[in-house]
């Protein structure tokens, strides 16, 4: 593995974390906090969508972006030759 | 079978397992007791990081918390869940990668210094010991309401289990031992929410009957509400009408709840006995997928938790208002639908200090509402011992009786409350609150120890491998002229394992003499691991020019700081009004993280770079490749 492959490996596991960093924040401080009083205005069933997002849904949106997070990692280290 | 004897027969059975899964899995070597030798699978090691991280606090108290306060108890389910997206994307891999023991190791390598690597190991005695107090003072608790001994008694219990398989297992012990409890709490809390969610909203899953309608109509105290109304909006109607706030509106303001959110998370993801779970894993792909599979786990329970929440506080104005208090307790009072409404429960915590009624009215009825039932310090009954016309507790707080009856008050659309409840009773007592079978309760007892013992046991171990391994074998005892530790493995393990038993006599000691603030010292823990060890770590991954100068600056300002604003508040009784731009302490470690950042990096673009051998060794930590097994000693 030489410099270069090491380097872009690197570039593109910050820009993978970054985006799925953004969608981690939407979720928590956006929908369940900053603008929870917007989307509670919305309802589905029972829920009011912000209040749902507060104490359900983000929790649930943060277990998928692990898992998503762990199979594009292992995308991109086969793809730079880095993996284990 | 009588509930005590159920009670002992579950406690007993769990016991036994855990001892049982000690002595099968006992360490024999130090990377078995610090790491369980680096090769514990992903799932595996995923419920025991869930086990290791959900103290009796989540088990007991969060429902609790998230009843009272309604949608802002979602800062504490949001952050308490969203730190391990941090943990799998900015932390586990490179520690995994960087393949050590413990968080000071990667401090003090990361920064070549031994006086950052004593700060981390003073950080990581503190956290731990301020969380570890907690525990045993839960594990008493939950000893003496269930096996009917007094609470220190219930603490030399909870220690002696401890002891027996910390001190044995080391991490080996204690991963596979958690993997037990976790199974034990998870079942103790799914199948009393799951008879809940039937009973309240005729769903069989909690999660989805949070968002279910009432099966049955019931009077609030001011108008009736209506049977197949939804569960929330019934509980914003009735809450309303009691003069509480709406359940589903947030009212904790948009910056305080972010800013606790934010610690929780940034807390999480530094807390010591967490990351050091991520460096059992045999891989840092392992490492990364672990950290998903705890999450999965954690939210098992953490996704229940506001159903259970919605439902206890629905219970506790249907089954209590307007009830005769001494038919109530007898279990003589009947719900609509002629089935018992049973009432046990209230004597049962009242006797216990934990539930008070206050008859203001005189009329033998109990009214909830909002409002303090007693006159006095927040609200909370000093009992004096004699008892009343209905055979409650009397109090020696001041008198504040109303004249007006429970018909004039709806009448009036206001209700005077005379009851006084503590919130850590939810979880506890909504088992009998709804009736459910004796077999239920029981299993609330087993998964109640079982989630403060597992917790107490990672506490301990990161507390005896901060001093035998980093603070005795990195800083004492090394040898300068090879950089490793002048005790052999044999002795490294002794003094690990003295360190455990002089780790829990101190916990213990805490438990039985708690310095009264046990719940603020939870804000402690995590404003301290988001101030220190959360920007530490990560510039010491993601910025290859922080040097040591730099680190120990950063840390030093985020703990003083940290430190002085939480003592200065909660301790010292600083005034609510100077608060620093209108945050609470519990919150403040956020404002901590970001000046650590902020002076770290300044102090080191005006220092000398690190030395070559760091940058490198940042270069290596950052990919997967050549990640073997944890390195030997």
């Amino acid at each position: 593995m030489d410099d270069n492959a090491a380097q872009a490996y690197w570039k593109e596991n910050i820009t993978t974390i970054l985006k799925l960093l953004v969608i981690w924040f939407v979720v928590s401080y956006g929908c369940g906090i900053i603008f929870i009083d917007e989307l509670n205005a919305i309802t589905f069933g029972g829920f009011k969508l912000g209040f749902w997002f507060a104490q359900q849904g983000s929790i649930y949106v943060f277990v998928i972006l692990i898992f998503v997070y762990a199979k594009m990692m292992e995308r991109i280290e086969e793809k730079y030759d880095v993996h284990e | 079978m009588e509930l005590q004897s159920l009670i002992y027969l579950f406690v007993g059975l769990s016991f036994a397992l855990y001892i049982g899964i000690a002595i099968w899995a006992k360490a024999g070597s130090t990377k078995e007791f610090y790491i369980a030798g680096g090769g514990v699978h992903p799932v595996l090691n995923g419920m025991a990081t869930g086990a290791d991280w959900m103290s009796a606090a989540s088990f007991i108290s969060l429902a609790g918390i998230v009843s009272l306060k309604g949608s802002d108890g979602g800062a504490y389910l949001m952050g308490w869940t969203g730190g391990y997206v941090l943990l799998a994307m900015l932390l586990a891999p490179y520690l995994r990668k960087f393949g050590k023991f413990t968080v000071p190791d990667f401090i003090g390598d990361r920064y070549y210094s031994d006086f950052a690597r004593a700060v981390a190991v003073i950080c990581v005695v503190f956290i731990s010991f301020t969380y570890v107090a907690g525990q045993m003072r839960g594990v008493g608790i939950v000893f003496s309401r269930f096996l009917q001994v007094d609470v220190n008694m219930g603490v030399y219990i909870g220690m002696f289990i401890v002891f027996i398989y910390a001190v044995l297992g080391g991490m080996k012990g204690i991963t596979y031992t958690q993997v037990a409890q976790y199974c034990v709490m998870i079942f103790a809390f799914t199948v009393p929410a799951i008879f809940l969610s039937l009973q309240v909203t005729d769903t069989f899953l909690p999660q989805i009957g949070l968002g279910g309608k009432i099966p049955f109509a019931f009077d609030d105290g001011v108008k009736m509400i209506d049977s197949g109304t939804y569960l929330l909006h019934a509980l914003d109607t009735s809450m309303t009408d009691l003069g509480f706030a709406a359940y589903t509106v947030s009212h904790g303001g948009t910056w305080n709840v972010f800013m606790l959110t934010t610690a929780l998370m940034l807390g999480t993801a530094g807390l010591p006995h967490v990351i050091v779970r991520f460096f059992t894993t045999p891989t840092v792909k392992g490492a990364r997928i672990s950290a998903g599979w705890a999450l999965v786990f954690i939210a098992i329970l953490y996704t229940q938790i506001p159903a259970v929440a919605a439902f206890a506080r629905l219970n506790l104005i249907k089954n209590l208002q307007n009830v005769d208090y001494a038919k109530f307790v007898k279990n003589e009072v009947k719900n609509s639908d002629g089935s018992i409404n049973r009432g046990s429960w209230f004597k049962t915590w009242e006797d216990s200090g934990l539930i008070g009624w206050n008859d203001r009215n005189g009329d033998g009825k109990i009214q909830i509402a909002a409002g303090k039932a007693f006159e006095g310090k927040k609200g909370k009954p000093h009992f004096d011992g004699k008892r009343g016309a209905s055979g409650e507790r009397l109090t020696s707080n001041p008198a504040n009786g109303v004249s007006k009856s429970s018909e004039q008050m709806r009448a009036d659309g206001k209700i005077e409350n005379e009851v006084y409840l503590d919130r850590d009773i939810i979880v506890l007592a909504n088992p009998e609150i709804a009736g459910l079978p004796n077999w239920v309760i029981a299993i609330i007892a087993a998964g109640g120890l079982a989630a403060a013992l597992s917790t107490a046991a990672g506490l301990l171990l990161a507390i005896s491998t901060a001093i035998s391994h980093d603070l005795l074998g990195q800083v004492l005892m090394k040898d300068p002229a090879t950089g490793r530790s002048k005790l052999s493995e044999r002795a490294e393990l002794m003094a690990a394992r003295l360190a455990a038993i002089v780790a829990i006599i101190v916990a213990g000691y805490l438990g039985i003499n708690p310095p009264g603030f046990v719940a603020q010292v939870v804000a402690f823990a995590f404003g301290l691991a988001a101030a220190s060890f959360f920007p530490a770590i990560i510039l010491g991954i993601f910025y290859k020019r922080m040097n040591k100068e730099g680190a120990i600056a950063g840390m030093l300002a985020g703990l003083v700081f940290t430190f002085g604003y939480i003592v200065y508040f909660v301790f010292m009784g600083g005034d609510k009004a100077d608060y620093l731009w209108g945050i609470a302490p519990t919150g403040i470690g956020t404002i901590g993280m970001i000046l650590h950042f902020v002076v770290a990096i300044i102090v080191s673009s005006i220092t000398p770079p690190p030395p070559k051998h760091i940058q490198e060794l940042v270069e290596r930590i950052r990919v997967p490749r050549g990640a073997g097994s944890a390195s030997t000693h």
